[in-house]
């Protein structure tokens, strides 16, 4: 028993370490060496980033060229956010604008970014027993699918994909509720394949259901904004940095370079070549020769609201 | 009870020598490198818990079955109800504490290793302490009174109440390291299930790293993973049940 109490003691000693290396370094060490080399930077983000593959494909160039581990806790965008809130995330990228609004207003996050897009799209089985296929409104079919009373799965867990249904929700008049409308609190993977079981309509990111569609059978049937359907279907995905002011231990030096990297050319080119099934999941959004000041800020904002 | 548990070792055996040669292996959707981290972090973790665990609760099961002190039977009742502690609450809790604004946010534990420790400590503590309990309290009276009358301090007569009660006390062991080990939600919640991008598991055990296939909808090969769960529990089953055998004066008891 004496090996593992002298493994505890060393284990807490790592994690000790490990915690005022984490603090330290950043301000600077004295042998001239670089010192951000073996730093972790802790990112917290969606299920859909992570679940398709495309953060191991954007972190691995970033980690080789700063000598640094990025740790991605996918978690759904309220719990990223709620995370970064408490202090436990250093950077944060979801696609719920509504709710990176509310944490920066709210003084945690700083220095918002657009990232990429690509859309949602409402799936349902082939047969289209409320018949929505077609509809050039997102808002309209799920009106028609309330009117049907037909099954309906949603996430019900606050994620992006959540928070872009309730809108819709709220764009069709309609109060959800009911036999027909189920809350799942799962994730998109799980809710695809409940929909699909139950021969229900759910609101899908266009990247899952791409990765999954060869084992769902579900189609799409309303389309969103890539393939010419409505803007309220786009699903914009935002990066942001912890406030170092609120969050004194957020590693705000890497948060940073991530961020300048993700939305450097390129990122940005890797988040446009990144393709599963054949399929481009995500569309760079960082770039543009023109100035675009909306992303810095919540949307609404102006610079007369600061002097009230 | 001994005789039961001596009876299943020879089955824990072969199905365990089954599982790890048997014909799971074939056809393996995952990288070796990154299954095998995953095992690593999941034993990793399981097994230091379920050590400290046991140099916490062994000590207590001896006093709390062998003195008389006022609210005994309350400290019996908390025992029993955590055994009981839903492990997302242990988790909720213990992400509080090691949260940078917790109390423990000092030592930056949130999504390591150490932090999982932490909540599988809480959750096989109860259930190690209560099986462990009911083992010691259940040693002959005249097992204490000849170690005493031999003239052993209270250190050797509690020494000959645990080798008494040495499967009791690896039931016990072996219960905690169960609910460690096939727990997913607070490993969830503390640990943040966190692979690198060179596919190396940081804090993703084979829980986890199931409930993330799951939420994909790649049920199958969230089913391979957890066979290799099962597997694995019945290899630390054989293990911890053969070295109880062995280690204490070849199974007198059998």
């Amino acid at each position: 028993m004496g090996i593992q109490r002298r493994e505890l003691l060393a284990a807490l000693g790592t994690g000790a370490a490990t915690g005022l290396a984490g603090c330290s370094s950043v301000l600077g060490s004295d042998e001239g060496e670089p010192v951000v080399a073996g730093e972790t930077l802790t990112l917290t983000t969606t299920t859909s980033t992570y679940d398709t593959g495309l953060l191991d494909a954007l972190n691995a160039p970033f980690e080789d060229m700063y000598g640094v581990t990025v740790d991605s806790v996918a978690q759904g965008t309220g719990q990223a956010l709620e995370t970064a809130r408490n202090g436990d995330s250093d950077v944060i990228m979801v696609h719920a604008r509504s709710l990176e609004d509310e944490f920066m207003r709210n003084g945690h996050g700083v220095n918002r970014r657009d990232l990429m897009f690509n859309d949602f799209v409402v799936v349902g089985p082939s047969a289209d027993p409320a018949g929505i296929e077609g509809m050039e409104s997102a808002a309209d079919a799920f009106a028609t699918i309330a009117d049907a009373e037909a099954q309906f799965v949603s996430r019900g867990d606050s994620s992006g994909t959540h928070t872009k249904e309730l809108a819709i929700w709220s764009e069709a008049g309609v109060e959800p509720g009911g036999d027909w409308y189920q809350e799942t609190g799962q994730g998109m993977g799980a809710v695809l394949n409940i929909a699909n079981e139950q021969g229900g309509y759910t609101l899908a990111d266009r990247g899952t259901f791409l990765s999954q569609q060869s084992e769902v059978g579900l189609t799409i049937l309303v389309q969103g904004p890539i393939e010419g359907g409505p803007e309220l279907l786009s699903n914009p995905y935002g990066i942001l940095a912890a406030n170092p002011a609120r969050h004194e231990d957020a590693n705000y030096d890497l948060a940073m370079a991530y961020i300048g990297y993700v939305t450097s050319p390129r990122g940005q080119q890797v988040i446009e070549d990144y393709t599963a099934n054949g399929e481009q999941l995500f569309y760079p959004r960082a770039l543009s020769e023109d100035p675009d000041f909306q992303q810095y800020v919540p949307e609404g904002w102006s610079a007369d609201e600061s002097k009230e | 009870m001994v005789a039961a548990l001596a009876g299943v070792v020879p089955l824990v055996d072969a199905l365990a020598a089954q599982a790890t040669a048997g014909p799971l292996l074939v056809g393996f959707p995952f990288e070796s490198q990154y299954v095998a981290s995953i095992i690593y972090v999941s034993l990793y973790v399981s097994v230091f818990a379920v050590c400290l665990s046991t140099l916490v609760s062994v000590p207590v099961a001896l006093l709390v079955g062998f003195t008389d002190f006022p609210g005994k039977r309350l400290v019996k009742a908390a025992i029993n109800t955590g055994m009981g502690f839903p492990s997302v609450v242990v988790g909720l809790v213990v992400l509080f504490a090691v949260s940078n604004q917790g109390p423990l946010g000092e030592l930056d534990l949130v999504f390591t290793k150490e932090a999982m420790i932490v909540s599988q400590f809480v959750l096989a503590t109860p259930p190690i302490t209560g099986i462990a309990l009911a083992a010691v309290t259940s040693v002959q009276a005249d097992v204490r009174d000849a170690a005493f009358a031999l003239g052993g301090t209270r250190l050797d007569v509690a020494l000959a109440v645990v080798k008494e009660a040495r499967y009791g006390i690896a039931t016990a062991v072996l219960a905690g390291f169960g609910r460690a080990i096939s727990e997913v939600g607070s490993v969830l919640i503390v640990g943040g299930n966190i692979a690198g991008t060179d596919g190396v598991s940081k804090t993703r055990t084979l829980t986890t790293a199931v409930q993330l296939e799951a939420r994909q909808g790649r049920y199958e090969t969230a089913l391979v993973l957890g066979a290799v769960l099962v597997a694995l529990v019945l290899v630390v089953n054989a293990v911890v049940v053969r070295l109880g055998d062995s280690g204490v004066g070849g199974g007198g008891l059998r």
